[in-house]
């Protein structure tokens, strides 16, 4: 998040959500973002397909298809640029691109954009209005934008309308994703991605490269690695032999199960460490028992930057190690000497080596968390992004173009499937399942039908369904609603028995960020 | 600013604050039962009640705003009188069963009754009947507990925003009740448990903590939620080396994310925890079975089958999947393995999924 959570609470005029089901993902910040509506009278754009909680109070709701973010984005800024409700200064002096942009965005009539969005132009021009009039308007997103074979684009499109606007380094306004898990921030942070060290200082640029040589004490590779979704791929191909999985369950969280299955199976080596036997766990050579979150001291960051503690409450449990120390044991033997005596060691050597985080330490952090980049230990840490300048110095407009998803419905199935979570269980249900409590509160994965389509099917709520995609089918209840787009159909991956990423699709990745295409497959669906 | 005195103190406090927050700062310890600094006053329970010089009656202290030169009195004869009679009220439809009550030593009503020695009510009449079997696994409203001080409702409202639950019918009878009366599972409720949080008595619990100790028996840790990217603040209650609840942190100096709202998950889903299918052993597959092995054995099986992979194929046929779920330190260990040690950045986690 460019802001702070707080400040969708206290600040923001105008909250724009775009493919975030808040009340259900990241339940805290949906509270806060109802009681500003409530007490504050906070005005809410919502543009989902799934008529989520939160469309309730919105004062604009906008169903539009899956898929077409970037008409609707292109749209809104095809009416701000036309009515002159831009933010001529902020364009002035803190952006370049702007006539680009412009020339994209031209053809992006509301009108065009009601036929391919299916929301009325009126509304897009009224969202328009809304979001450009106001002092401080914000955007979130989440995974609704980015799981798509273009959520790249659809998030420059998010941050041109925010820049065009000027709707970005100051109180209440932002470009703001949610981040799903409860560490994605700080696993990103800390360098666990192909390109990236600590801090996203590049691989590919000697001089960090020579830095963290140094700092470790060994030669390191000059070309970035391979993605989550190409190492899968090059497993299947045979190209990769041995993984190293820790916490993570590929086999229901990753598209296409099967396609997973055939990668692990295809290794010589995997390696799991886990807390639970995953489906994933069930395929490695090595099971390796790590510990949970209230088994152990670290940090987590959460999805405003802000570096918090977690504190070990109790002993891991029968012979299981904190995951810490089983990384320290595997490099050591591997004849790495790795020793830390506790996870603060760790940290010190974290923040020596990444500028956004030198100034903070865990004597800093014991009350409460601090937002980093932090600098110097004299600084308190960063709530609001891009203040004065961009990290690149000028804001660059990057205009998109609207591209069909890479797979459309058809005669064979003639549905839209999209995915996603519910507020009840968590990711692979891994952990939430394993909750009785919960467990027994929502046992079963379901799929939602609007009514209309349920009815050309035949479909009553509570019929058992079989869902199927090219990809393969799952045997499912049919849960019947209004709150869901005709033609669209809806479920989560959290369901080890029906589960949703039996069906999705992994050949059609974003290829910047390689994100598969979750939230929007061909699909059919029949009563069983 | 205002000048007054409280129990002989002289107190300056901003015009516009309330007599209870200056008596607090001059150190009175005033009772409440409805007051809630985050929540709208309801000024209902009258236990904070004091003695204002010069005025016939007691004022309800959360409502009555501090003015210059007020002399107040917290703790006179006729506050102690006035504080007892409540409570002698209020326990005439309260079931008292603190031997077997989730809250026993961590309820307002018992610290007050002890604090003002109040052991019985002399207006009891027929016993309490406003228990509510409700079957959802999470929460457990016993109202024949409840001392209807509204929190619950204003909580549900102000904080989630989620309006389940609200006041029925009137005088004696009154009680909370959800729109159609019905369980909490067939209202707007979300499970969030904020109702629980601002209980003052044993009205509202969690069933997934009963029986497994009272909170006094706990030792308490702060740490940060594990489910979503929102970073929750909460405490978890520790009996025994075993998780058993998890309370909420509600000062916002050391919970600026969450100020103690959580939800279903942050509440009520620690309980995997303590699941009997927690790995507990590493384990090695042999002759196709997974079977439990020593570390040592575990450890340096894989460090060898790592090497030798890396010798016969390169460093660029490994990969390391790290977590959003781990802490940053092993994420941090988790690429320095796969770079500095196998020698590759195929590292990468599931932020895209
Ligand atoms: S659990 Fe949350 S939503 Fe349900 S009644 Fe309590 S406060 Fe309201
Ligand atoms: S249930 Fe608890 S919080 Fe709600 S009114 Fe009764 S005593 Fe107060
Ligand atoms: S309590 Fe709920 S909202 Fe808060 S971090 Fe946990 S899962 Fe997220």
């Amino acid at each position: 998040m460019t802001n702070s959570i707080k400040d969708l609470e206290e600040e923001a005029e105008v909250i724009f959500l775009i493919g975030t089901n808040t009340t259900e993902n990241h339940p805290v910040i949906g509270y806060k973002i109802r009681q500003n509506v409530l007490k504050r009278g906070a005005k809410l754009i919502v543009a989902d397909p799934r008529r989520i909680e939160l469309a309730d109070i919105a004062e604009i709701y906008l169903p539009f298809k899956p898929g077409t973010d970037i008409v609707l984005l292109n749209a809104m800024m095809n009416v701000i640029i036309k009515e002159d409700l831009l933010d001529e200064e902020f364009i002035e002096k803190r952006t370049e691109g702007f006539e680009e942009l412009k020339a994209t965005v031209k053809k992006y009539t509301p009108e065009m954009a009601e036929a391919i969005c299916g929301v009325p132009a009126e509304e897009i021009v009224k969202a328009a209005r809304l979001y450009a009039k106001a002092d401080k308007a914000a955007i979130c997103y989440s995974m609704g934008v980015t799981q798509h074979s273009k959520g790249t684009d659809n998030v420059f499109a998010i941050a041109n309308l925010a820049m065009l606007t000027g709707n970005i380094g100051k109180p209440g306004s932002g470009v703001n994703p949610l981040r799903g898990q409860n560490n994605v921030q700080g696993a990103c942070d800390m360098g666990g991605l192909p390109d990236v060290y600590t801090g996203y200082q590049k691989v590919e640029v000697e001089e960090n490269r020579i830095k963290f040589e140094k700092a470790w004490g060994v030669k390191l590779p000059p070309e970035k690695g391979l993605t989550l979704t190409e190492i899968i791929n090059e497993a299947v191909k045979g190209n990769i032999k041995a993984i190293y999985i820790i916490g993570e369950n590929p086999m229901l969280s990753d598209p296409d199960s099967r396609h997973v299955e055939e990668a692990l199976d295809n290794l010589e080596f995997l390696v799991v460490q886990d807390i639970f036997l995953t489906e994933t766990a069930l395929k490695a050579d090595v099971v390796l028992p790590g510990a949970s979150f209230a088994e152990k001291d670290g940090t987590f960051t959460n999805t405003e930057r802000r570096v918090q503690r977690v504190r070990k409450a109790i002993k891991p449990r029968g012979n299981a190690k904190p995951d810490w120390q089983i990384l320290c044991e595997v490099a050591s033997r591997m004849g790495y000497p790795m020793r830390y005596d506790s996870p603060e060691e760790i940290f010190e050597e974290i923040r020596s080596l990444t500028p956004s985080y030198a100034g903070i330490t865990y004597e800093r952090i014991e009350k409460s968390g601090i937002q980093w980049p932090c600098p110097h230990t004299n600084h308190l840490g960063t709530p609001i992004l891009h203040k004065e300048t961009f990290t690149r110095g000028l804001g660059k407009f990057h205009p998109v173009e609207y591209r069909e998803a890479a797979e459309m419905p058809d005669e064979e199935y003639p549905l839209i499937l999209t995915t996603g979570r519910s507020l009840y269980h968590y990711h692979t249900g891994t952990m939430t399942r394993r909750v009785a409590a919960i467990d027994q509160h929502r046992p079963h994965n379901e799929v939602e039908i609007n009514p209309r389509t349920a009815e050309t099917y035949n479909i009553k709520d509570g019929d058992m369904i079989k869902l199927s995609t090219r990809r393969g089918s799952i045997k499912l209840k049919a849960k019947v609603t209004e709150n869901i787009k005709e033609g669209i159909v809806f479920t989560t991956f959290h369901f080890g028995e029906a589960a949703a990423n039996h069906l999705t699709n992994a050949n059609s990745l974003d290829p910047v960020a390689k994100i598969p295409e979750f939230k929007l497959a061909a699909a059919k669906i029949e009563k069983i | 600013m205002i000048n007054l005195t409280i129990d002989g103190k002289n107190v300056t406090v901003p015009r516009g604050t309330m007599l209870l927050e200056a008596c607090r700062l001059a150190g009175a310890d005033i009772p409440t039962l409805c007051y809630d600094p985050e929540l709208k006053l309801a000024g209902s329970c009258r236990m904070c009640v004091v003695e204002v010089e010069g005025r016939r009656t007691l004022a309800a202290s959360c409502v009555t705003p501090a003015e210059e030169g007020m002399v107040v009195q917290t703790e006179s004869e006729e506050v102690v009188e006035a504080r007892k009679v409540i409570l002698e009220l209020l326990l005439a439809r309260h079931r008292l069963d603190c031997h077997v009550c989730e809250k026993d030593g961590n309820c307002r009503l018992q610290d007050y009754c002890y604090r003002y020695g109040v052991k019985d009510s002399r207006f009891k009449g027929e016993e309490p009947h406003f228990y509510k079997d409700d079957p959802n696994p999470f929460i457990e409203r016993d109202y024949d507990k409840c001392i209807m001080c509204t929190k619950c409702v204003r909580a549900c409202a102000e904080i989630t925003g989620a309006f389940a639950i609200n006041l029925k019918n009137r005088g004696h009878e009154v009680v909370i009740s959800t729109a159609f009366d019905g369980g909490l599972k067939d209202s707007t409720c979300v499970f969030c448990g904020q109702c629980v949080m601002v209980c003052p008595v044993g009205a509202l619990v969690s069933k997934v903590e009963k029986g497994r100790g009272r909170d006094y028996q706990t030792e308490k840790v702060r740490t940060i939620c594990s489910y979503c990217g929102t970073g929750c603040t909460l405490e978890l209650k520790v009996l025994n080396d075993q998780v058993v609840g998890v309370n909420s942190v509600r000062d916002e100096r050391l919970s600026p994310v969450n100020r103690g709202a959580l939800c279903v998950k942050g509440r009520f889903g620690w309980d995997f925890v303590n699941s009997k299918e927690r790995l507990t052993q590493p384990l090695v597959r042999k002759d196709g079975e997974l079977v439990p092995v020593s570390w040592d054995e575990a450890l340096d099986y894989t460090a060898s089958r790592l090497k030798e992979i890396k010798e016969r194929w390169g460093a660029g046929s490994m990969a390391v999947f790290t977590s959003a779920r781990t802490t940053n330190e092993e994420n941090y260990l988790a690429q320095k393995l796969a770079r500095a040690v196998i020698g590759t950045n195929n590292v990468d986690h599931c932020a895209r999924l």
